[in-house]
């Protein structure tokens, strides 16, 4: 194949649902593979610590059923990866449940999907450690230890593209990935045609958000690749949308630390010396990245850690002389919860006061937070192992505001206003205990694959 | 110098988003490649203006580029904890950007 033509219809499956109109424009087009990226770690550590979905099912099939009956129309194979938000199995096998049901609905006829599974469980990292990998600590953070393994509730490694690669050279139609590169669901099938690294994961890089490599901003509209070696082109499948250098370009940086460099379970694809060049109106090509295979392949860890069970109350404030003192009714709160509760850090338990008005979205890095707002808003955020317990630190912590004692206060009925006397229940807190990487001998050894018959015609008739 | 012009005048895209779950990263972009050479040249955004800035010591900042190919500027910095950890207050790390639209370009 001397080109792959990729359709990418949105850049987080289901997060919100996909938009039809752009996609089926692609389709037209006849791509030879339709591939969206299901996950994202900017969900923060919840979904992966408890195991849930950060985005509703019906939105999730909604974008699973418009991607696979193209495919299935069109006969060619689809990829997600990252399955449901966080690539757990448990992702896995909602999706493969999905497509199954999904196919059955529509009675497809007969296809292969393969499901590419990469949980890992605590024992197991433990055993590797045990047996001498060091588990290293990305971006600053320490290397592992097993205590920080044993406080890790889920951990999933990051796949390359080699398993799903193989998955399709043994015929796979469908391939549900747990989680993976963003990037590797598009090499994947790059690879496989037999072009280089550098090509496979840098059209996955610039293809992975789909519309958001275009411009104007949009988001869940479709775009095509057409890949050859060393010459990607992206065309903006919306009419009113193009693919420019600028845009192209400046995507290749979005959400990364570092603009020039992608770093992949079997190596890092170096883009400081790649060119973007307007094609035609709506089409840019971009070339020039190279490969770095790493001299030893190593596997992103992702993990979260449950913190406590969490509880939220909401307190305004209008008084101006409470507003000008908000640190220091705040410090006499905190004091009362100490003398009840004990020192935080021994009892444990953690309160957050967010001043919604003054600082509230950047705490300490606002440079010029108003010394006097109008109206405060405070969320206060109280955690503790106990639920029970932080519920009542919670109401407390907030009702210590209603009766801080300051000399000044004018208002002795009350020196705040409560939008409603109560504690919500917010989600448990979690932490991301892991982003480090594992040494591995091979690209596949962490990944599970295994293939499953989907027949929708016996389905319906059963 | 009255009517100095603003960052917010002459960039297109001024963005902050997550980068991985320990970084935030801010995007400046900008779409005419004078104002890119403009600011770049006075040397508007440093090191030095961020810690300023955003109020933090220079061992945040992981990671400066001028990324010539996007006419853009991008600056990393640590993060006080990993987002989406008790007390977030931005768990995409998409509005800390805004006191950057206020500097002033000579």
């Amino acid at each position: 194949m001397a080109e792959v033509t990729i359709l990418c219809p949105t850049g987080h499956l289901g997060f919100t649902p996909l938009e039809k109109d752009s996609f089926l424009a692609g389709c037209e087009l006849k791509p030879d593979f339709i591939i969206a990226d299901s996950g994202s770690c900017d969900i923060g550590p919840y979904p992966l610590g408890a195991d849930g979905q950060a985005s509703p099912e019906s939105w999730q099939r909604h974008d699973l059923e418009i991607m696979l009956l193209a495919a299935r129309r069109l006969g060619v194979p689809m990829i997600v990866g990252s399955a449901s938000d966080t690539g757990t199995d448990r992702g896995v096998e909602q999706y493969v449940r999905l497509i199954q049901d999904i196919a059955a609905e529509h009675g497809l006829a007969p296809f292969r999907l393969a499901a590419i599974c990469s949980e890992l469980s605590r024992e197991a990292v433990l055993a590797r450690m045990a047996a001498g990998a060091k588990v290293r600590g990305l971006d600053g953070r320490p290397d592992a230890d097993p205590a920080l393994i044993q406080r890790t509730d889920r951990i999933v490694a990051v796949m390359g593209a080699e398993p799903i690669a193989a998955a399709l050279r043994e015929g796979a139609d469908v391939v549900i990935a747990g989680r993976a590169s963003d990037c590797a669901l598009f090499a994947a099938p790059i690879l496989n045609a037999g072009m280089s690294e550098a090509t496979a994961y840098y059209a996955g890089k610039l293809m992975e958000c789909a519309s958001f490599c275009c411009e104007p901003f949009m988001g869940k509209e479709s775009i095509l690749g057409r890949i050859a070696e060393d010459d990607i082109r992206i065309t903006a499948m919306h009419p009113g949308q193009r693919c420019t250098p600028a845009s192209l370009a400046s995507h290749a940086m979005y959400e990364r630390r570092d603009p020039f460099r992608e770093h992949v379970l079997s190596g890092t694809v170096d883009m400081s010396a790649c060119r973007y060049e307007q094609l035609d109106e709506k089409t840019t090509r971009a070339s020039g990245a190279r490969w770095i295979p790493a001299a030893q392949p190593m596997a992103k860890l992702e993990g979260a850690g449950k913190v406590g069970e969490r509880r939220l109350a909401i307190v305004g404030m209008r008084e101006p002389y409470m507003i000008a003192n908000i640190d220091t009714a705040i410090a006499w709160a905190r004091a009362r919860l100490h003398e009840r509760f004990g020192a935080p850090e021994e009892a444990g338990w953690q309160v957050f006061y967010h001043l919604y008005g003054r600082d509230g979205v950047m705490g300490p890095m606002d440079p010029a937070p108003p010394a006097n707002p109008h109206e405060l808003g405070i969320v206060v955020e109280a955690l503790c192992g106990d639920a029970r317990r932080a519920e009542e630190i919670c109401a407390l912590a907030a009702r210590n505001l209603f009766y801080a004692r300051l000399p000044e206060v004018k208002g002795t009925a009350g020196a705040a206003a409560l939008m409603s006397d109560e504690v919500l229940a917010g989600k448990p807190g979690y932490e991301w205990t892991l982003n480090h990487v594992i040494p591995v001998a091979s690209a596949t050894e962490l990944f599970r694959t295994r293939f499953l018959a989907v027949d929708g015609t016996t389905r319906k008739a059963a | 110098m009255r009517n100095m012009p603003r960052l917010r005048d002459l960039a297109s895209t001024v963005r902050s988003k997550n980068a991985g779950v320990d970084h935030i990263t801010f995007d400046i972009i900008f779409r005419e490649r004078a104002n890119f050479e403009r600011v770049r040249d006075a040397k508007v955004i440093t090191p030095e203006v961020v810690c300023r800035l955003l109020r933090i010591t220079p061992d945040r900042i992981t990671d400066f580029v001028v990324f010539e190919p996007a006419n853009a500027i991008k600056f990393t910095i640590r993060r006080e904890r990993p987002s989406g950890s008790p007390g977030e207050r931005d768990v995409f790390g998409s509005q800390q950007y805004a006191p950057l639209l206020d500097l002033e370009v000579p």
